[in-house]
Parts: structure tokens; sequence; C-alpha cells
């Protein structure tokens, strides 16, 4: 089985039609996965890699072109835009003059997620370092 | 204060978005270091009463570090220098860089320095200080690799960070030291608290003190690495590397004195190796051309004067050095800036290839001779006075006022035929013809250094008033009681005006014969075969070397034998550990075992034996797959959902990666000889062995778990969350996590790295170990969690 790199294989009809409905659904469960995991099984780690398996797929399906152009950033900029979200949410806290990465929590509560506070943001920076660090070294083994 | 510290590290990350405005952006970054001086202005009245203004606040509590700044006279000056002097440095740097790619990038760093500069001066917490002043020297080190596609400019970047981070790590023993000697890390409790200099801490803390300072502020036989450091932009080696960082050696040992100075040992090691210092640079500095590489020169010979001055046994060094240390940072920022402006109009820095400029840019000429002038120390510019308070401390010395004397004077002396030769070659006689056309200079590139120069003139003509402002709080700071400055012009015929004429008369003789000189101390040279820069380099050969031997031994590139060494060493540690700290007389828990988990075992087993015996790669991948769900089954059957789920991601990411280098692997072959097989066989039996051993006695342990019982009893309360996993992950150990992304990030970064660099030939090599190495890091993180 070889990833359709080239443009002149023809892509199994298969996998192209199972992806056209897994690929949201995968990414649709991972984002359940990430909004889930601070009360039950879940988390912004398992998130990223299923949301990572999604585009791998996607790529697979047709060309690690189209994925690149489905995911719209880089899988490089993706790690650094996460690691900055993570950062980011621990800096949060310094404006309630608590130590770095103290969890600071909203009154409210949100329909569905429930409460919205840093760790859960912190969650999200996990997820899109995982999906970019997947990304970057799948994309680049299919063009090798 | 902290606001004004840290508002260059704000500024800095703007930097690269401010640089847009254009042609106008020296100006707009010189609006906060203008802010700067004006808020240090502003405390002008308490510290000129002796007032010490303070402020602290929680850094770190847990382990009582204080983020505290303390603003007296010391340290109120030389916020003043770094600040004011920062307001011509960027103004200049504007035009100087008018057309940089990168100027965005310039001003990140120069800001970064200049807060960390401010916050080393402001400091009081010993390890605050520290901070601030690592943070100077990596600064530094970007700045003077600003030019960063130039090797001389890397390996002058490398050898300075290399030489003051040395230092610095000699300095941060030397203040941990200080402050459990002193029992408090506050430098102003220390200052307060009872004498340090009958401590037997005390000999090892002032060595390894000075090693910080010596380094930072470039004195022999460290001092080579300040010229190298020439090979950044001229508006740093003005700010930097004349007028401030350079500086903080001296800073720390004035701040000092209070606590460790006043001893024997303090007044023989400073005076020696700042009067050699003194003495090697003047030198030196007379036999170069490269305009920069003189001035750098006789840079290190005024540290060294610092240094000199301020370990002298008499109270009147302290003023003598705070008074030479505005003059030296404002005629020397002033020519450093000026060496600028003439490299940047001629296209070269050679003393010799230049001559007559005076007639295309006056006032760069006029803030040239003022400068020297004030260098010179001719009457009525400030330099005099200092040159007169220097003769005047020397002179009155104990013991030694001869040899110390002569020492001043003849450094001195060459001083003045530097101070000559920087403004008679360039600016007087015939034009010359030079590599790039001059023309006329803007106003941003001529502003700083006629600033700093008609400072030079006009501190000297106002010098009650500066005597009383400037100089007076900083000296009380310095000697650690009220002191009156009384400075003049004018004292009468007495010895130090004498020996000012003879220094100007000797000055001029030796700068009329500089060529003899130059020819003679060429000769003579033994510093390019034997000088310290050799050491350093013999030194980083000597440590590359050993690198690279033990890379070939211990990083030899082979898997498999990474694979051995590590799993033996595993075996034989905590084998060991097993047997001689453990007696096994703990009941085994009984087990019953239910149908569906003997089944998965039995499954996993079987893998596991097909993966060794596998004909092909493609079985040998999905047997391993068997295997890893396998025990994902277990972990769903254990209570361990989140655990399984990522098992399960994980394995399916594998399988993919797996398949996508397949086919580029080589045909499927056996490597290995049947004795190295075997050999593997017995040490994964052993490990596994050892593990199950391990498993089986950790559950007959019955300790008390506090972790598990308090993350159970907490995660709701304190963190929001059912899912004690995810919480501890996100936020009991965040910093754990963000640690672990950070390095999954390097991870793939290093992937692509390897994946791009690597010729097409090179283009099969195994990458799968790599990546899942990583993958298996971060799921065994997630494993330790859930045991608990």
């Amino acid at each position: 089985m070889k990833p359709a790199e080239k443009d002149n294989t023809i892509p199994s009809l298969i996998l192209l039609t199972a992806t056209r409905y897994l690929v949201p659904v995968l990414l649709l469960f991972s984002l359940f996965l990430l909004t889930r995991g601070h009360n039950e099984p879940g988390g912004g780690f398992v998130g990223g890699l299923v949301a990572g398996a999604a585009f791998a797929l996607y790529g697979i399906a047709h060309t690690v072109h189209d994925a690149r152009r489905l995911l719209r950033f880089p899988p490089r900029v993706l790690i650094g835009i996460g690691l900055l979200v993570a950062v980011g949410s621990g800096l949060f806290s310094l404006f309630y003059r608590r130590p770095f990465m103290t969890g600071i929590w909203s009154v409210v509560e949100v329909p569905v997620i429930g409460k919205v506070g840093t760790p859960g943001i912190f969650d999200i920076g996990v997820f899109i370092t995982v999906l970019g660090m997947v990304l970057q070294i799948v994309f680049e083994l299919m063009e090798e | 204060m902290l606001v004004a510290v840290l508002s260059g590290f704000g500024l800095s990350l703007a930097a690269p978005w401010a640089v847009r405005v254009g042609r106008l952006r020296g100006w707009l970054f010189a609006l906060l270091p203008l802010l700067l001086t004006l808020y240090f202005l502003s405390f002008t009245p308490a510290v000129m009463t002796g007032e010490a203004i303070t402020a602290s606040y929680n850094w770190v509590p847990s382990l009582g570090i204080q983020l505290s700044f303390y603003l007296d006279g010391l340290s109120w000056l030389f916020a003043l220098l770094v600040s004011g002097t920062g307001i011509f440095i960027f103004i200049y740097a504007g035009a100087y860089m008018a057309d940089e790619p990168l100027i965005g990038r310039f001003y990140a760093y120069i800001l970064i320095f200049m807060a960390s500069m401010l916050g080393l001066v402001l400091a009081d917490n010993l390890l605050t200080l520290f901070i601030f002043w690592e943070l100077t020297s990596f600064s530094s080190y970007l700045l003077i690799g600003f030019k960063h596609k130039d090797e001389a400019a890397r390996k002058a970047a490398l050898q300075a960070l290399l030489i003051t981070s040395g230092g610095g790590l000699a300095l941060m023993a030397g203040l941990i030291l200080l402050g459990l000697a002193g029992n408090s890390f506050e430098i102003s409790a220390l200052v307060a608290g009872e004498c340090l200099t009958e401590h037997p801490f005390y000999v090892p803390t002032l060595l390894l003190i000075l090693a910080g300072a010596f380094t930072k502020s470039a004195q022999v036989p460290f001092h080579f690495w300040l010229p190298g450091a020439m090979t950044a932009p001229s508006p740093v080696s003005a700010y930097l590397h004349s007028a401030t960082m350079v500086k903080a050696g001296i800073y720390l040992l004035a701040r000092f004195t209070p606590i460790l100075g006043g001893t024997a040992l303090w007044h023989l090691l400073l005076p020696a190796v700042g009067g050699l210092t003194m003495l090697v640079g003047a030198y030196l500095s007379l036999r170069q051309v490269d305009l920069k590489r003189i001035l750098a020169y006789s840079t290190i010979s005024s540290l060294g004067a610092l240094v000199f001055l301020l370990g002298l046994d008499i109270p009147l060094a302290a003023q003598a050095a705070i008074v030479f240390l505005i003059v030296h940072s404002m005629y020397k920022g002033a020519l450093f800036l000026i060496a600028g402006i003439l490299e940047h109009e001629t296209g070269t820095r050679d003393v010799t290839a230049l001559g007559g400029l005076a007639r295309i840019m006056p006032l760069v000429a006029l803030a040239a001779g003022f400068a020297a002038l004030s260098m010179a120390g001719i009457p009525p510019f400030f330099g005099f006075v200092s040159k007169e308070l220097l003769y005047e401390t020397t002179l009155g010395l104990q013991d030694n006022a001869i040899l110390f004397t002569t020492l001043a004077v003849i450094a001195n002396m060459m001083m003045v035929a530097v101070a000559v030769l920087v403004f008679v070659r360039p600016f007087t006689g015939q034009l010359v013809e030079t590599p790039q056309q001059p023309h006329a200079v803007p106003l941003g590139l001529w502003l700083g250094p006629l600033a700093l120069g008609l400072g030079s003139l006009a501190a000297g003509l106002v010098l009650a008033q500066v005597g009383a402002i400037l100089i007076a709080p900083a000296v009380s700071a310095v000697v650690a009681r009220p002191t009156a400055v009384k400075l003049a012009l004018w004292h009468g015929v007495n010895p130090m005006l004498i020996l000012s004429i003879l220094t100007v008369l000797g000055g001029l003789v030796v700068y009329r014969y500089r060529h003899s000189y130059r020819r003679i101390s060429n000769r003579l040279d033994m510093g390019r075969q034997w000088g310290p820069a050799k050491w350093y380099e013999f030194g980083l050969e000597a440590m590359l070397s050993l690198g690279r031997l033990q890379t070939r031994v211990l990083q030899h590139g082979y898997l498999r034998i990474y694979l051995l060494t590590i799993n033996l060493v595993f075996f034989v540690l905590v084998g060991l550990t097993l047997v001689t700290k453990h007696d096994f007389a703990g009941q085994l828990p009984s087990t019953d075992l239910r149908v569906h988990e003997a089944v998965i075992a039995a499954i996993i087993a079987v893998a596991m034996i097909v993966v060794l015996f596998a004909r092909s790669r493609l079985a040998a991948v999905v047997s391993l797959g068997v295997v890893g769900y396998g025990i994902a089954l277990i972990f769903v059957f254990f209570g361990a959902p989140d655990l399984a789920m990522t098992q399960f991601a994980i394995e399916t990411l594998t399988v993919i990666l797996m398949v996508l280098i397949l086919y580029r692997l080589p045909p499927f072959a056996t490597f290995s000889s049947r004795g190295q097989r075997i050999r593997d066989a017995v040490i994964a039996l052993s490990v596994g062995a050892l593990i199950t051993t391990l498993v089986l006695v950790s559950t007959t342990v019955t300790q008390p778990t506090l972790l598990t019982s308090y993350f159970a009893e907490n995660s709701v309360p304190a963190a929001k969350g059912r899912n004690i996993v995810n919480v501890i992950l996100v936020d009991f150990r965040g910093l754990d996590t963000l640690g672990e992304i950070t390095v999954l990030g390097i991870a793939a970064l290093g992937v692509y790295a390897l994946l791009r660099l690597r010729t097409p030939s090179q283009r099969k090599v195994d990458l799968t170990a790599t990546v899942e190495t990583e993958l298996v890091a971060e799921q065994d993180k997630s494993k330790e969690v859930e045991a608990m």
C-alpha cells in the first residue's frame, strides 16, 4: 500500500468515499474529546492525535497538497501557536497576581461546555501543538 | 519601578512591528529612554537627600525570591547613564541602520539590553541582579552577532558570551555564598548587616564575585573579548561596550564595596588587576589602526583605571572613580558613535586612510574635538577634573604612592596620544580618497555625539552642581556614609596640575613618535602567540575535541546499541537496588484471573511471538499493532479509559507512520549474527523478568500513597474537573505538560530538519524510531499519572 503522493496514481474509490464521511466525524470527535476532557475521559492530547489522524487520512486518500490546503496553516506554525496558547493561558493568572499557571475560572457557566477556565485553554494549546507535531511528521514523510 | 524596568521588554516584543513607521523610527524608539530618563530624574530630590527608594514584588514566593528594587545614589546614577545615553543611541541607530532590513530585530535586542541593564543596576535582590546580569550578557551576544552571516561576528559573539557567562557562573556561586554568609539575599540588608570580611566564606565569595566582575568589565586576562565585540554595529559598541554594559562589573564592585571592600585582599587584587589592565589596554590601544579597535583597547584601559581606583585604600578613590565613570561614558560613547559615522560615510575605519573630514562634516568634527579634549583631560572639559582627582588620589596614598602615580601618568599619556590620534588623523590635514564618497551627515547621526561632546564641556563648566547632584549621592552609596563632593577646575599650582601638564606634553611626544612605537611594539609582540586569546582558543578547541570524542563513543547512532545500553544499565541498577534494598516477604495478591483477561494476555503473547519470527516487515508492524491494541484493552478493563484512548490513537498513528516509510526501507533481511541474537534475547528476557518482578513486588507493598487521595479530593474543588488524569495533566502538573509539548514541538522540528537536510541518497534512514520514542515518552507520563 502506497500513499497517493503522486497525481497520476488513482486513489481508491472506497477510501475516497469513506474519507468524505470519516474526516468530519473524526474532527468533530476530536473536538468532542477536547471539550469533555476535563470531566470525562478525553483531553487535548488524545484530541490532537485524533485530529491529526483525520488530516493524515485525508492526505492518504487525496494528496498531501490537498491535506495541507485543508489545514490552512503549515503544521510548524501550529506547533508555535499551540505553545503560545499554552504559555498564554499560564500567563493569564499573573493578572490576578497569582503564580504562573494558576487556574483561573469564569464565574458564569457556558452552555454545553460548563465552566470555562485557563486549564481548558491550556488543553487547547496542547491540542494544537500535538496536531501540528503529528502533521509535521506525517506530511513530511508523505512528501518524501 | 517594576513597570519602568519591564517597559523595555514590552516594547522589545512590539519592535518588529513598530519599525514599520519608517525613517523616524529612531526617534520613536528614543521616546522610551527619554521617558525613563525623566522618570529617574524625578527622583533627584529624594536621592540628593540620601533617601533610598525601594520597591518589592513577590516573584517566587515559594523560594523566597523577591523582585526587589533599590534606588540610591549609585543605582540612580547608573540608571540615568543607561537611559540617558539610550536616547541618543536609539536616535543614532535609526539613522545609522536606515537601510537595514532586520532593524526590527536590532531594536528588539537593544531594548532587551536596556531593560536588563536597568534591572541590573536597580536590583536589590542578589538573584534578581544575577538574572539581569545574565540577560545583559545574552543580549550582548545577540547584538555582537547581529550580522549573523558574517563568521567573524558569530565567533566574536560566542567568545564574548563564553567569557562573560563563564564569569557569570562564578558570580552566581559568589552571590549565593554571599547570601548564605550574610543570611540575606537583599543587598540593602547586607550593607546594613554585620561585617562579613571575617566570615569563613569571605575569600571564596570575593574571588568568585571578582571573577564575574572582571570578565564582564574586560580586565586582563579576560580583556580580549572586547576588541572582538567590535564587529557589532557601532551604536552597540558605543552603548554596550563602552558606556554601559562593560561598566556592570564596575557597578558590582562599587555596590559591594561596603560589603566586601576594605580588606587587604581587596586592596591588593583590585589595584593589581586594574593597574595591569590600565597599562595593557593603553599599550595595545596605540598599536591599532582600526578606529574602533583603538577605542576598544582604550576602553579596556579606562575600565582598568576604574577597577584600580575602586581598590585604592583612600576615601577619595570612590569619588575619583565615579567622576571618571561619567567622564568616560560621555567621551567614549561619543567617539564610538563618531567612528560609526566615519565608517558609514567613508567605508573605512582605518585611521591612516582618513583625513581632512572636518571640511565635510564640521559638526561631527566639533563633537569629536570635544570628546577628544575631554579624553585628553584639557580644561575646562570634565575629563580634566577626573584626571586631577585621579592624581590626587594616587598621591594621597600611604603606600606605593609613587608607583601608582607613575602608573597612572603613563596610562594617561597614552590616552592623550590616543585622543590626539582619533581626532587629528581623520579630521585634519588633506582630504584623503576613501572607498566611499563622504557627504553631509544627517541630523540623527551627529546629534548623539555632539550632545555627548557638549555634555563633556558643560559638565566641566557647572562642576559644583554636577558634584552635588550626580556625584555626591553615588559616592555616598559606595562608601556607605554621606559624603560631600566639591569639584573645581582651579586649585592653584599644585602637584596634580604639574602632573596634568606633564601628561599632556608626554602624550604629544608619544603621538609624535607613534610610528616608531608601533614598529617596536610589533617586534616585541608576544601576545599573538602566547596571549590569553590563544588560551581561550586552545580551551575551546580542547572542549570541542572532548565533545567529539564522547559523541563518537556514546552517540554512535545505532538504535539497537542505544537500546542495549539503556536496558543493561536499567537492569543492573534497578536489579541491584531491588535485591539489596527489598525483602521479599510481602504477600502476593490473590490472582482471580477472568476469562477475557486471559484471552487478551494470550493474544498479546502470540502477537509478540509473531513479531519475533515475522518474515516481512508488514507482518511485524501489524503484529506490533496487535500488541499495542491488546495493552489498550487491558487499560480499558482496569479502569483507565484515558490511557486506553491515547494508546489506541498512538497505535493508529504508528501504523500510519510505519506504512509511510515502509516501502522506502531496504529489503527485509537478517543483519545480526546468531550470537548477537542470543545476547539480545537474554537481555530482553532479563529486563522483562525484572519488570515483572518489580510490578509484583510493588503490589505487595502497602504504603499509604498521599498523592492519589490528594488528587482525588482536590480535583473537583480546586481544579473544577472530575477527570483526575486530565486535571493532573493540565492543572496540577501543567508545567510538566508545558515542558513536554515543547519537547514534542522540538522533536517535530528535528524530524523536519533531518528529512530536509539529508541528501536524497541518505533518505532511507529509519526515522520512525525517533518519532515513536517521543510518542511513547508522552504516553509514559500518562501512565505514570494513571498509576497513582
